[in-house]
């Protein structure tokens, strides 16, 4: 390497002291990438002391992150002492923290899990597949070929938040109000999305009394609908929940059931155009689209931090981590880490074992809809596959101001039929 | 050398072959046994790698372990008293004949 281009890349050249992986401005601008590596190379278990949210350390190697994130004696996701996001204040709505079962440990952890896990259980995915398919169909068949259109809102939004709406059996014609929630409950002020934490406050109270009344109807139902909030409703583990817990639960499961897929289904479009290689092996053997799916996820890894408190002293990487301090997991990280994966910049669609990545998280709070997730996106190019040659990627996509979700939210795109 | 007989819920058998101080997960994916993912690589932190000890066998390979095995497991379809996680059973000679049956659909 040149020493302009060292000179050039801030990653390279700032002092290890004052990395801060946690700025958004490194997301948006996709740079962040060069950062990570330098702190696998140097410092894989790296102290930062001061950020825009206090001091933190961050994980970024692939068996490090899996050592953290299997311990949940000693790294709590609770809501009380800190949550599952760098940012202290996401865990909160006016000023009471937003449990979930996401930010709850076990025990207490488990029995709410197990109440709504059923819904992505293997034999009601056969159930939604069809219902997955005909909508993709639609929505797939209703596309312009040769004109531009932004692939995010027309494909990704809407298909992951038609999926949402009936998870939830919300009304139909209003689901666009979940793709909102769930842009404001992991959005910051300054992210473009909300102005304020009273903003996101709001918004998330409106959230809430919209749901308590779907919740009032289906409550004294004696035959329980199979959807989200009958599941909540009539169970033992979550019907008494208090206010903040019930705004917890369901705006996890809105987040969880709709960012994450929405921006592996970007990614998927990008990274092919960007290794057309890849495409063509697709192209030539649909029967690849099973490992591409999950090398997709990893190369996006549509969550890129996940976060911990330690409960006791620890050691990680040969690192002493302090009681009390905060832990960022950076999955994003550690799916690039050259000593799991062989060449993990590149998208290789025909990888031997492409689940082993670290975008659903491992240990009990691994993500729940993994197997959703995964069929919608196979779905999806099943479908596309049997519709258009090419999908082209016309501008770099526009990202999302956030060290969180790392996702787009506008890419223009061409069919070519 | 010991072998280890793999049947699916539909009740094909797959016998194979392994050297000993392996686990039950390694040796399935080595082998190409379907269901068996094993994404986590042996941590006991996917619970993808679900089998059912055939009730014979079960003293000797033992029950699920507390701690991350049993908790993982609670999140597992259809779980029985003989379940485990197969990445948690380490193959040794004292195990040669294992049978392990596998669930009808994991993830």
């Amino acid at each position: 390497m040149s020493i302009a281009t060292l000179e050039a890349n801030p990653a390279l050249s700032v002092p290890l002291d004052k990395i801060d992986v946690s700025n958004p401005d490194l997301f948006v601008n996709d740079t962040v990438g060069d950062y990570f590596t330098r702190l696998r190379e140097e410092d894989p278990v790296h102290y930062c002391a001061e950020s825009a949210y206090g001091p933190y350390w961050s994980i970024t190697k692939y068996k490090d992150i899996m050592a953290v994130d299997t311990n949940h004696q000693v790294f709590s996701s609770e809501a009380g002492v800190g949550g599952i996001i760098i940012d202290d204040n996401n865990v909160r709505s006016e000023g009471l923290p937003l449990r979930s079962f996401i930010t709850m440990d076990p025990p207490e952890h488990d029995a709410q899990r197990k109440t709504v896990s059923p819904i992505v259980a293997p034999s009601n995915l056969m159930v939604l597949e069809k219902t997955i398919r005909e909508r993709m169909q639609n929505i797939l068949d209703r596309l312009p070929v040769g004109e531009e259109f932004d692939w995010v809102d027309n494909v990704s939004i809407e298909l992951t938040t038609q999926m949402l709406a009936t998870l939830f059996d919300f009304p139909f014609e209003e689901r666009r109000r979940l793709t909102r929630w769930s842009d404001v409950t992991t959005a910051e002020p300054g992210s473009g999305i909300i102005d304020s934490w009273e903003q996101r406050s709001k918004e998330l109270q409106e959230c809430a009394a919209s749901f308590m009344t779907l919740w009032n109807e289906r409550v004294n139902k004696k035959e329980p609908g199979n959807d989200l909030i009958s599941m909540l409703a009539h169970s033992p583990a979550t019907r008494n929940m208090p206010p903040e817990e019930f705004l917890g639960n369901i705006l996890l499961l809105i987040v969880g059931g709709n960012d994450t897929t929405r921006n592996s289904m970007t990614g998927s479009v990008l990274a092919l155009n960007r290794f057309p290689k890849e495409f063509e092996k697709l192209k030539a053997n649909h029967a690849l689209i099973d490992s591409m799916v999950p090398e997709v996820i990893r190369w996006q890894t549509p969550l890129a931090h996940m976060r911990r408190t330690a409960l006791e002293d620890h050691e990680v990487g040969g690192k002493t981590i302090r009681k009390g301090d905060k832990v960022v997991m950076w999955y994003l990280s550690g799916n690039r880490d050259e000593d799991m994966i062989e060449r993990p910049n590149e998208l290789i669609i025909d990888r031997a074992r492409p689940r082993q990545h670290l975008s659903f998280g491992f240990g009990v709070h691994r993500c729940v809809g993994n197997r959703l997730a995964e069929m919608q996106l196979k779905i999806l190019w099943e479908e596309i596959l049997a519709r258009f040659s090419h999908i082209e990627v016309l501008k770099e996509p526009e990202r999302v101001r956030s060290n969180f979700v790392r996702g787009y939210s506008y890419m223009p795109v061409r069919l070519h039929a | 050398m010991l072998h280890i007989k793999y049947v699916e819920a539909n009740g094909t058998e797959y016998l194979v072959e392994t050297d000993a101080g392996f686990n039950a997960m390694e040796v399935a994916v080595k082998n190409g046994i379907p269901g068996i993912d094993g994404d986590c690589g042996g941590a006991a932190a996917c619970a993808t790698c679900h089998v059912y000890v055939d009730p014979g066998w079960i003293e000797k390979t033992g029950k699920a372990a507390e701690g991350l095995e049993q908790s993982m497991l609670e999140f597992a379809e259809d779980v029985q008293d003989n379940s485990r996680l197969a990445c948690q059973i380490k193959l040794d000679d004292a195990l040669d004949g294992l049978v392990l049956k596998l669930p009808e659909k994991q993830h």
